[in-house]
């Protein structure tokens, strides 16, 4: 650990598990599914016509109804849950110190929806009636942009965009902005609106999807025997860091400690995972590094664990060989009730990871009827556990070969 | 030209679609408020006011007389010479 100490002082999510911090944990913490039919296009054809999509969101609890119909939903997510991060830290609009505060939030692919439904316009009416608004409201800088506005925060600026990693890149970048002295609170995350019908046919043409159309709630088993692959889901993930000992002073409420960051390259294919798990090792290894930890001092890991067939066993050699063959630490996929949230996923998880500290408990891997071969780590199945935890590790590994992984400390 | 009561009506579809697409008040749309002086329009929310109204009435105004229309009145007006 390098600078000064970081503090998670406030959480904001949008999800396929419920719209507030509070709905989505519980619903985790019981084990339920947020996959369903997908309800916003036909889906006739599709080979694929299940996800994790965000229901009964009402963005003008954030926005105004006019910022909001112009905006993709990533970008209405993204808000959604910025708003509640900053609201849950007590952070003030204005402030005197407003170049102390910035934001980076990203998005993996950004506003394709509105991106889909603007070329329709253009073919049937030509390029007249393309909106002044189509550009701002698709392009992935546009949540820090608002909520920069919105909130008068003038310090950084930025969204990384690294795919599956976006969210975790964004947490950890933006901690070290703090650790470094360029800014004193950060509002990070990411946001993901990939349900669209060219998204959910494009990558269900990868055979990356799982096809268990007709049993939605079972379709993300990650390490299950009978995985098939990944489902997409939608929403939304901001935190709040904050310098430590100022999140301290204000008497702000502190969820847990942020610890450590690492990153790392494949350097192998476009989107399989290297078989020798390089990648991801280094990322773990370099996080715990950071951290000035060992790997036995890590008490919980929310896996990247996406239900495919090679990357779950991919993840868990992976950890075998950070955490040792017999390594006895908790492991868990929320993603097996949210679906992949692409973008939002890190943030997603490392929220999940950061309640997990507080509240002491192991959100569960449901699904998981029966393991894989090659997969035999404690995946926390079916039911959420109570354990002793003091540092929580989650991990990314994105398209490209991009990984990420953010460590975290009970307090 | 046409009778009174279009005209009266073509006068609520404009300041409903000012309504619609500034986000104010039925209220706050009275003939001489200025989009961007009074409604709190901005230079994009004034392209795309325009363009409701050309889909809404299915017209098509030119950029040179776009430009002018710069108050609730003068988009009535624009209406009811160019239906």
């Amino acid at each position: 650990m390098t600078g000064r100490r970081v503090a998670v002082t406030g959480l904001g999510l949008v999800s396929p598990l419920g719209n507030t911090v509070a709905d989505a944990w519980s619903s985790a913490v019981a084990g339920k599914s947020g996959i369903a039919p997908i309800g916003t296009f036909d889906i006739t054809g599709f080979a694929v016509t299940i996800a994790g999509q965000v229901r009964d969101f009402d963005a003008e609890l954030y926005m105004e109804r006019k910022e909001a119909r112009r905006c993709d939903e990533f970008i209405q997510y993204g808000i959604a849950a910025g708003v509640q991060a900053i609201a849950d830290a007590g952070l003030p609009r204005h402030p005197k110190d407003a170049q102390r505060y910035g934001i980076a939030v990203g998005s993996g692919i950004g506003g394709i929806n509105n991106i889909e439904k603007t070329r329709s316009t253009l073919e049937k009416s030509g390029p007249r009636r393309v909106s002044p608004f189509f550009v701002p409201g698709s392009v992935i800088n546009m949540i820090g942009g608002h909520l920069s506005i919105m909130y008068g925060y003038q310090g950084p600026n930025v969204a990384i965009v690294t795919a599956c990693t976006t969210g975790t890149h964004n947490i950890g970048v933006a901690a070290r902005m703090i650790q470094h002295g360029d800014a004193d609170v950060m509002i990070v995350g990411g946001a993901e609106f990939g349900t669209s019908p060219t998204s959910v046919a494009g990558f269900a043409n990868m055979k990356a999807l799982s096809t268990r159309n007709e049993a939605p709630e079972a379709a993300s088993r990650p390490w299950d025997k009978d995985r098939d692959g990944f489902v997409l889901g939608d929403g939304a993930g901001v935190l709040v860091l904050e310098e430590y000992e100022r999140a301290e002073r204000r008497g702000a409420p502190i969820y847990a400690e942020f610890l450590g960051f690492g990153m790392s390259a494949d350097a192998f294919h476009i989107t399989s995972p290297r078989e020798d798990g390089a990648g991801g090792i280094a990322c773990m290894e370099n996080a715990i590094a950071d951290a000035g930890l060992q790997p036995d001092d890590v008490d919980y890991i929310n896996a990247h664990g996406t239900s495919t067939p090679l990357g779950d066993v991919a993840e868990t050699k992976m950890i075998k060989h950070v955490f040792g063959k017999d390594a006895q630490v908790a492991v868990s996929s929320t993603k097996s009730m949210t679906g992949h949230l692409l973008g939002a996923a890190g943030s997603v998880e490392a929220i999940f990871t950061v309640l997990a500290l507080r509240d002491q408990i192991c959100p569960p891997t449901i699904n998981l009827d029966c393991p894989g071969e090659g997969c035999d780590l404690d995946y926390v199945p079916h039911r959420a556990r109570s354990e002793h935890l003091r540092v929580g590790l989650s991990n990314s590994f994105g398209f490209g070969g991009t990984n990420g992984t953010v460590i975290f400390g009970a307090v | 030209m046409r009778d009174t009561s279009s005209k009266s009506s073509d006068e609520q579809r404009v300041k409903k679609l000012n309504c619609e697409q500034l986000g104010v008040k039925e209220e706050d749309v009275k003939d001489e408020a200025s989009f961007v002086e009074d409604l709190g329009a901005d230079s994009l929310d004034t392209v795309e006011l325009v363009m409701a109204l050309e889909e809404e009435f299915e017209t098509e105004i030119p950029d040179e007389e776009a430009e002018k229309i710069t108050t609730v009145k003068e988009a009535i007006d624009y209406i009811d010479h160019h239906q």
